[in-house]
């Protein structure tokens, strides 16, 4: 497998769909900090995966109760759930027009 | 000896005993943070005093009143013949990721500055039920992004309180801190990669990470959700066992926590470390650091000085009659980093799209065209530089035409990493052991900005404890001796699946073996500091 780089134009193409907005100084850093990240993510490609081997997600085997049924339950005080938001309206969160919206 | 150098187990038993108020015990401990901690993170670029440089600055926030409210009932409990909890009048601090209800709580970030969560983390709930004092929120690396706490958002960023020009680690170095400095007995930190043994480590105090699902994540901001555990922090092995003994245990409200039964940890350390079978591994004696240009791995050893003290410790379990078995071997744990650096990655991506300025904390003040408009300049104005390298990293890592070569790829290494612990483990296998026993990290704390900014070799700094995150095991950092610049070294016992018992065992045993060793006497510098005054 090759060795890649990540290029300028994929990084901004990353940058818009991660919503992000960077200035030119943090954009240049961030770059370079992801290349050299993929230096050693690369170390990986090197590694001779064992015959079979199955991807683990938790290392350990998850022991839960398993997730909660899946049922309606009310927050006992929304309130305070819509007093944390920057801006609501009508007990609901605003915000602005969505571009293109009707 | 002064009412904060006690442990956690022994406030609890004078205050139970009607020996001391919980009052009293709450005071002291203020009384110290106002003495030894200096000026709160915050996000105003305050100038320094040059005297705060030597100050720890552990705490974001103090929650004096809530926890005069919590030392006056337990006061009024054993005034009127109830049980207090075991944690009775006992201060401890909260790394600033749990949610305490109507307090704020900022992981650090611009980004929630403002939030005061409607809900409180489950195991901070149960700290509070066992009746232990919540004096305040510490400081850490923006949303736990680092290992030394300097990327918080919240200025200055915690101190080491044995040097206060180096860091304390991270990303709990506001709770090891807070904990190293007698300003508290006990801190609730998180490990994801060695969150708490590494800072442990550095600040010369004992960090618990538990199996994955032995504490709940319930109201734990989540960085990577397969990895991430809550755990103790204490000045000694018996405290953090009381501690974990407080918050382990099943929660309905984090599916992946785990049903197996809790042991009594307190009561495991008396059983020593005779016939136990501890294993030293060759894998644990070298940092593999990548080559930029190549990708190949470079290696370098590990202080010597560190090396020495593990050799030390096995020496030691040897004559207290546990089995040394040598030359273990682990040879994955070299891909513990780069792995890291996908598996964390990823999720972390996918666990910060939430944040957003809609729902809660900061907005921009900006007058935007448009939502799209409004999300990009609050994510933008509200994360730090570290933040956004993990979310575009995660992006990249996961995205179509390269998830297959590495997040595949490192979900494949992740489990070879758990298989070679399952050799070492098996009661039938080669090996057998029951710990395993390695340094927390290559080196000492280091200096304030010496590693920051360099993302990689910051990351490095937790190869010693970051496999055991991969596998899920348990594992407990001590302190092990000092260097010779008088800084803390840990070493680390690794123990199977909800073996916490058996790496408190080993570490207590140690512990209490080496209690004489000249180097225990030696205290941080800041509380020499307050000495001499």
């Amino acid at each position: 497998m090759s060795i890649s780089k990540i290029s300028s134009e994929l990084f901004h193409k990353l940058v818009g769909l991660a919503a992000l907005e960077l200035t030119a100084a943090e954009g240049a850093y961030l770059l370079t900090e992801m290349n050299h990240q993929l230096s050693s993510v690369n170390a990986l490609l090197q590694v001779p995966l064992e015959e079979g081997i199955q991807p683990t997600l938790h290392g350990i085997q998850c022991l839960g109760a398993g997730p909660r049924a899946d049922a309606w339950q009310p927050f006992p005080t929304p309130g305070e759930i819509l007093a944390g938001a920057p801006e609501t309206e009508d007990g609901m969160f605003a915000v602005p027009d969505v571009k293109g919206a009707k | 000896m002064s009412l904060n150098q006690l442990s956690a187990l022994e406030v609890a038993a004078r205050v139970r005993a009607g020996e001391l108020s919980a009052r009293e015990a709450l005071e002291a401990s203020l009384a110290q943070i106002h003495a030894v901690d200096g000026q709160q993170g915050s996000l105003e670029q305050k100038p320094l005093d040059p005297s705060e440089e030597q100050k720890v600055h552990a705490f974001i926030r103090l929650t004096e009143d809530l926890a005069r409210q919590q030392a006056d009932e337990i006061d009024r409990k054993l005034s009127a013949g109830e049980d207090p909890g075991m944690l009775a009048g006992v201060p401890v601090s909260i790394k600033d990721i749990f949610t305490l209800q109507g307090i704020e709580t900022t992981a650090a970030s611009r980004i929630l500055w403002n939030f005061k969560p409607p809900y409180t983390a489950t195991s901070v709930q149960k700290l509070i039920d066992a009746g232990a004092l919540i004096l305040g929120k510490v400081n850490l690396d923006e949303f736990t992004f680092g290992s030394s706490s300097e990327s918080s958002a919240f200025k200055p960023a915690p101190n080491n309180p044995w040097d206060p020009s180096r860091v304390p680690g991270g990303s709990s170095g506001g709770s090891t801190a807070s904990v190293a400095a007698e300003e508290v007995a006990l801190s609730l930190g998180t490990d994801t990669g060695g969150s708490i043994r590494q800072p442990a480590a550095f600040c010369g105090v004992v960090g618990v990470k538990p199996t994955y699902g032995r504490v709940s994540r319930y109201g734990l901001m989540a960085f990577s959700s397969s990895l991430d555990c809550p755990g103790p922090i204490a000045r000694n092995v018996s405290d953090a066992a009381l501690m974990l003994q407080v918050i382990a245990g099943n929660d309905s409200k984090d599916s992946t926590s785990s049903v197996v039964p809790t042991s009594n940890y307190l009561d495991a350390l008396k059983e020593g470390v005779k016939g136990l079978r501890v294993g030293l591994s060759p894998d644990y004696t070298h940092l593999f650091y990548p080559d930029f240009e190549t990708g190949e791995l470079a290696m370098e050893s590990i202080q010597k000085e560190i090396s020495d003290s593990v050799q030390h410790a096995a020496s030691v379990l040897a004559d207290l009659g546990a089995e040394i078995v040598e030359n273990v071997p682990l040879p994955n744990a070299k891909y513990g980093i780069p792995t890291y650096f996908v598996v964390s990655r990823v999720e972390a991506a996918s666990n910060l799209h939430r944040f957003d300025g809609v729902k809660y904390g900061y907005r921009t003040p900006v007058e935007v065209d448009d939502l799209q408009d409004l999300i990009r300049r609050t994510r933008a104005e509200g994360f730090g530089s570290e933040v956004k390298l993990r979310i575009l990293m995660g992006m990249y890592l996961s995205s179509e035409g390269y998830a297959a070569n590495y997040y595949q790829r490192a979900l494949k290494v992740r489990a070879m990493i758990r298989r070679d612990f399952d050799c070492a483990f098996d009661p039938h296998g080669e090996h057998r052991l029951d710990v395993i026993l390695t340094p927390t990290t290559a080196t000492t704390s280091f200096k304030r900005n010496d590693v920051f900014g360099n993302t990689v070799r910051m990351q490095y700094s937790d190869q010693m404890t970051v496999s055991a995150n991969h596998a899920g095991l348990p594992a407990v950092s001590v302190p092990g001796g000092l260097d010779a610049d008088n800084l803390p070294i840990g070493i680390q016992f690794i123990g199977p699946d909800f073996r916490e018992d058996l790496i408190l065992r080993a570490g207590y045993a140690y512990e209490q073996a080496t209690l004489d060793e000249a180097w225990r006497s030696v205290r941080p510098a800041v509380l020499r500091q307050e000495v001499a005054k």
